[in-house]
């Protein structure tokens, strides 16, 4: 009889198996763990075994009992958790959209260059789009009367207010109420006198200064390298070039290996392999007597570029104007 | 500045490529723009030969040749009256382009085929001769590039020379660039030496009465010249450098000035009276005077003037005069070589809008000892060229001398300024290369001296860029700074213009950018009142454009002006924003209010078309709930938002208009755009607007949060139903609730508003839910019961409110 729990459980978990819904499981249930069920009987009739086999024939008698209770409570959860599920739809329809708007090309740049400037130690500092004469040309040591005026093509406000034409007169505005060490970069609107095909009469700069006691011009030229490494990838190459901005000295530019072509000449860098993106330089020790610096204990580097310039490069837009006629095919592209 | 490749090896060996000189001269901080053949357009022209001359069948006026143009023989048609037979003249195959633009072509002329054209210097851009074919030299083989044959071959370089440097607006300048880069010899034209007296100074002589202005005058005579066009050979190098010949004289002075850089100006010397030089400002009967381009100048009491005894005949370092102009007539010529004062100069040539050669010189400064050594170089080629006499003596009137002016330049400051690991000797020779004279009085200390020329290096920073380009800005190696340990907070003026940003951007609006100007009647079109602040608008005093004549006081024109331009793109929903400045006339100040604003837009639908819903256009509560939900997004809490007094905003329809406000601080405006204003810029669907000050935002923003204990008490709801005036601001309600005298209210929000059938009209039906919550405790059913009745009761009667039935 002993052997006989063991077939009661087999035949009751293989037919478990074959049970598809509630109602055949119930049935089963009924017809081994029922009043007359199989397990029940076997257990009533266990006095019919020989007196020594009866303790280890009801022990595991009452275990299958367990299990097989077990077993049919489980596959009747399974099922009804199963009938909980709903039909099939078609995943592939649209779902309920949530906005999505986006930043402008140029505060996706300055951001970006903000940010890795950030991450180098330096803060950001602003000031005003329309300034004196003095904060945008002389303090910079650029006299009125001055040729390098010609650089730049000035709007003005009056005889002495013009609008801006560089962020660089923030550089002078922060160190005269600052002392150093001084890291900062100024992002910001300029205005020049100026539109065709690749100006337009306002764009954006991002301007950097750091003043410290033992700064040199090959500190520059790794801050700068840095920058570039990652605005576009640690494979460009960059070459300084001697130049000339009033208010540094030595002043170059920074070309860097065209990112179209990698160098080998196309349209966007007139077959030169290099593009201009940066002014730079060590900062004049007339700017820093201008604002009261011992020129002595301290020197310094500046730099500026072109936010536009460096996403038209990064985005290849081809016509600066698109920056500014809020044109929704446009702004929806960034 | 253009520089003529074969110009140059007159002064210096070159032994590398054009293009390797451009890189070169480009990486030491002379800019070359471009590398151009100045004859690019006579690169198919070649010596042909007439080999027979036969009458052209249909005209009289015309005839044909056989040319042997080196591969072969060509039939052209000709006219010109000096062909002949054996005669070598410019053939242009077909497909060549001419200057004038005309591009030849093999084509039947009257009737007769004609497979090129034989051409005159006119028609070939290098002379002014139309008169025939140009005659070519009879050695010359067919077939021979007209460039070759000529001489002309050059190449030119365009330099983009920066202010700094005028010492390199001249050959002999950047042949110098050259020598020191190569490690050549600069080799500048000998010249026997001027005498300084003889017998020039009895018969004219200089009178600087300005020496400000002039601190050097110096002239020289040359008699017995005969004016003549210019030989080949110069007028090849003028133009290749882009300057016109006219005569020898003229062209002999333009031709020093670009070989020295100084500029020369040759008078007619029996057309001075009393035959002698005044250096002065304007008398006062002279207001205006004749330049030599035919125009009459206006003169102010700071235009330098050279005259003669009696009247101006030149404006000093700008332009010449006519009355004193060399002509053909003319056979003694007094030339003048002087120095001006840059900033006088230069302010002359800008109230004249006349900027020459010489002024452009001039402004930027020219060398203080380079005049006589210039005039000198002149006169001699006068002699040569023109036949002159070279009258002995130089008058060289020097009221203010230069003085070299010594620099000391320490060797440890140059490497730690410029992160190299220089010598001192290197140091000396990169400086002694470009001719600075260097002194040791101490190891580790130079004492450079510059050349004259060098106007522009005064201290030891200029010293330290040149041995710095000198030595290579590339070999400098890459460092990274190091620095002193410093930081602060950022600036909350930053940080929150950026989280707006994003929280725009995530309520799915699209940053513009539109310009800080606008046109002056930007007012007017939103219908601004005479008084309203926006009116007090900078204006540009060189604006580009009427559209972009003053600076925007409000973002609206830009934007409206964007939607109307997007609707035309068949874009009609649009969600904007914008961050930016607007700008004010500041009384008693000099510079303008600079008022940072967001403003932000939305027209037509309220979402995109889905399968889901067919959305409805997006209307006022749309932009106040962005509104809203950015000031909660910042953290702002109980801002109010309440009707606009009607006549507050011009540009807003009355009804529709709400102000944002937090306590006393006005924060912005939310509205629909008035259909008049709409009109103006042919928008012709609803426009919804707000407008935040970005200064009154922040000055609004919480600080850092602070934290509250979660409640651990049950929170209950009690809604009520009143039936008001349709007047009554829902916004009151919830303030009258909110202002309840108990700490329990834990919210109070609006869940439905109802006019209609059966509320009576005139009255609406709001439906209000209160939360209640205590933090000590679960608050007891009658307890809340009890407070929500004297709520309610207060709430009829201060609204004079009623149950629903």
């Amino acid at each position: 009889m002993s052997q006989d729990i063991e077939q009661i459980r087999q035949q009751a978990l293989s037919e478990l198996k074959q049970a598809e819904d509630a109602e055949s499981i119930r049935d089963l249930s009924v017809r081994y763990l029922g009043r007359k069920g199989r397990v029940t009987r076997f257990l009533r009739n266990i006095s019919e075994l020989p007196e020594d086999r009866r303790p280890a024939a009801g022990k595991r008698a009452n275990e299958v009992k367990k299990e097989l209770e077990s077993a049919f409570n489980d596959a009747l959860a399974r099922l009804s958790e199963k009938q909980e599920e709903k039909g099939a739809i078609d995943v592939s329809l649209p779902g309920r959209p949530a906005p999505v708007g986006t930043l402008h090309p140029v505060t996706r740049i300055t951001r970006m260059i903000a940010k890795i400037f950030e991450r180098m130690g330096f803060g950001i500092a602003e000031g005003p789009e329309v300034e004196t004469d003095y904060y945008n040309f002389e303090a910079l040591n650029i006299p009125k009367n001055h040729p390098a005026r010609d650089m730049q093509d000035t709007f003005y406000v009056s005889e002495n207010v013009v609008l801006r034409t560089h962020t660089s007169p923030i550089q002078v505005r922060y160190m005269e109420t600052h002392q150093p060490p001084v890291r900062i970069i100024a992002p910001g609107k300029v205005y020049r006198c100026d539109s065709d095909l690749t100006h337009t009469p306002m764009f954006h700069q991002v301007e950097g200064l750091l003043v410290d006691e033992k700064v040199s011009f090959g500190d520059l030229k790794g801050t700068l390298t840095a920058l570039v490494h990652q605005i576009f990838d640690p494979q460009t190459s960059l070459r300084f070039r001697p130049s000339f901005f009033p208010f540094t000295e030595p002043s170059a530019e920074v070309d860097i290996q065209c990112v179209i072509c990698r160098g080998a000449g196309c349209k966007v860098c007139s077959d030169t392999g290099w593009l201009e993106v940066l002014g730079c330089g060590m900062v004049h020790p007339a700017v820093f007597e201008n604002v009261g610096y011992d020129t002595d204990r301290y020197s310094g580097f500046a730099f500026g570029m072109g936010v536009e310039r460096i996403a038209m490069l990064k985005y290849g837009i081809n016509d600066i104007r698109m920056f500014f006629e809020n044109d929704i095919r446009f702004l929806r592209q960034f | 500045m253009k520089v003529s490749l074969n110009w140059l090896r007159q002064y210096v060996d070159i032994d590398v490529t054009a293009s390797e000189i451009a890189d070169l001269l480009t990486m030491a901080g002379l800019e070359v723009e471009a590398v151009i053949d100045p004859y690019e357009h006579l690169s198919q022209v070649v010596v042909g030969r007439i080999t027979e001359i036969f009458p052209h069948p249909n005209a009289d006026n015309l005839f044909c040749c056989k040319v042997d143009n080196g591969s072969g023989s060509l039939e052209i048609v000709c006219g010109a009256p000096n062909a002949e037979t054996g005669m070598n003249a410019p053939c242009a195959p077909a497909g060549t382009v001419l200057p004038s633009g005309t591009e030849i072509k093999r084509a039947k002329i009257r009737g007769h085929i004609s497979e090129g054209m034989l051409c005159s210097e006119a028609e070939l851009g290098i002379g002014e001769d139309a008169s025939g074919l140009m005659k070519l030299d009879n050695n010359a083989a067919p077939g021979t590039p007209v460039k070759k044959a000529l001489g002309i071959e050059d190449t030119v370089l365009e330099i983009g020379l920066t202010p700094n440097r005028p010492d390199c607006l001249c050959h002999m300048g950047v042949a110098r660039e050259v020598a020191a880069l190569r490690g050549k010899k600069l080799m500048p034209p000998e010249l026997p030496k001027a005498t300084p007296s003889g017998k020039a100074s009895k018969l004219t002589s200089i009178t600087i009465k300005n020496p400000d202005f002039c601190p050097r005058y110096s002239a020289q005579l040359v008699f017995d010249i005969k004016t003549a066009p210019s030989p080949d050979w110069l007028k090849h190098r003028l133009r290749a450098v882009g300057l016109k010949p006219i005569n020898n004289i003229v062209d002999i002075t333009n031709y020093v000035m670009m070989e020295t850089g100084q500029p020369l100006h040759a008078f007619d010397f029996d057309r001075l009276a009393g035959h002698r030089i005044v250096v002065r400002t304007p008398g006062e009967q002279e207001d205006t005077f004749i330049t030599l381009d035919g125009k009459a100048r206006e003169l102010d009491p700071e235009t330098l003037l050279i005259c003669d005894g009696e009247k101006p005949v030149a404006i000093a370092g700008v332009m010449g005069g006519e009355n004193s102009e060399i002509m053909e007539s003319t056979t003694r010529v007094l030339i003048e070589s002087a120095c001006f004062d840059p900033v006088s100069i230069r302010k002359t040539a800008k109230r004249l809008g006349a900027s020459t050669e010489a002024s452009y010189r001039f402004e930027r400064g020219v060398d203080p000892e380079g005049a006589v050594y210039a005039m000198n170089r002149a006169a001699h080629l006068m002699a040569e060229l023109a036949g002159g006499t070279i009258i002995e003596g130089v008058i060289d009137e020097n009221p203010r001398p230069h003085t070299k002016k010594s620099i000391l330049l320490s060797t440890e400051k140059t490497n730690r300024h410029l992160g190299t690991g220089l010598e001192a000797e290197e140091i000396a020779r990169y400086l002694e290369s470009i001719e600075f004279s260097v002194n040791r009085p101490d190891p580790g200390l130079l004492e450079a001296t510059p050349p004259s020329f060098r106007v522009d290096v005064t201290r030891p920073e200029d010293l330290m860029e040149e041995v710095a380009r000198l030595w290579g800005y590339n070999r400098i190696s890459t460092t990274f700074p190091e620095i002193t340990a410093q930081a602060e907070p950022p600036g909350k003026n930053l940080e929150t213009r950026e989280q707006v940003r994003d929280l725009m951007a995530g309520f799915g609006f699209n940053e513009a950018v539109s310009y800080s100007f606008t046109t002056a009647g930007a007012a007017d079109l939103l219908e601004l009142c005479p008084g309203d602040p926006r009116r007090n608008v900078i204006e540009l005093v060189n604006p580009l454009s009427e559209e972009q004549a003053i600076m925007r006081t409000t973002f609206l024109p830009g934007l409206l002006e964007a939607v109307r331009k997007n609707i035309f793109r068949q874009e009609r929903n649009l969600k904007l924003f914008e961050i930016g400045k607007t700008f004010y006339k500041a009384q008693g100040r000099e510079l303008p209010h600079e008022v940072e604003m967001l403003a932000a837009l939305w027209t037509g639908l309220r979402g995109p078309v889905t399968w889901h819903a067919r959305p409805e256009a997006c209307d006022f509560y749309d932009i106040k709930g962005v509104a809203e939900s950015l000031l909660a997004g910042l953290g702002i809490e109980n801002t109010a938002v309440t009707g606009m007094p009607d006549s507050a905003c011009s540009y807003t329809q009355p009804g529709r208009t709400a102000q944002i406000r937090l306590k006393d601080t006005f924060l912005g405006l939310i509205g629909e755009v008035k259909p008049s204003v709409l009109k103006r810029f042919d928008i012709r669907q609803p426009v919804f607007v707000f407008e935040i000050h970005i200064e009154a935002l922040i000055s609004c923003l919480p600080g850092v949060p602070e934290f509250r204990p979660i409640p651990k008490f049950p929170a209950v709801a009690r809604d009520v139903t009143l039936i008001v005036d349709s007047t009554i601001e829902a916004g009151q309600i919830t303030d009258h609730v909110k202002a309840a005298d108990t700490d329990l209210i834990e919210d109070v929000f609006m869940f439905d508003v109802y006019t209609g059938e059966p509320v009576a009209k005139n009255k609406k039906s709001v439906s209000l839910r209160i939360v209640y919550r205590s933090y000590a405790r679960t608050l007891e059913d009658a307890e809340v019961n009890e407070l929500h009745q004297r709520i309610t009761d207060s709430l009829l009667s201060a609204f004079d409110a009623t149950l629903p039935a």
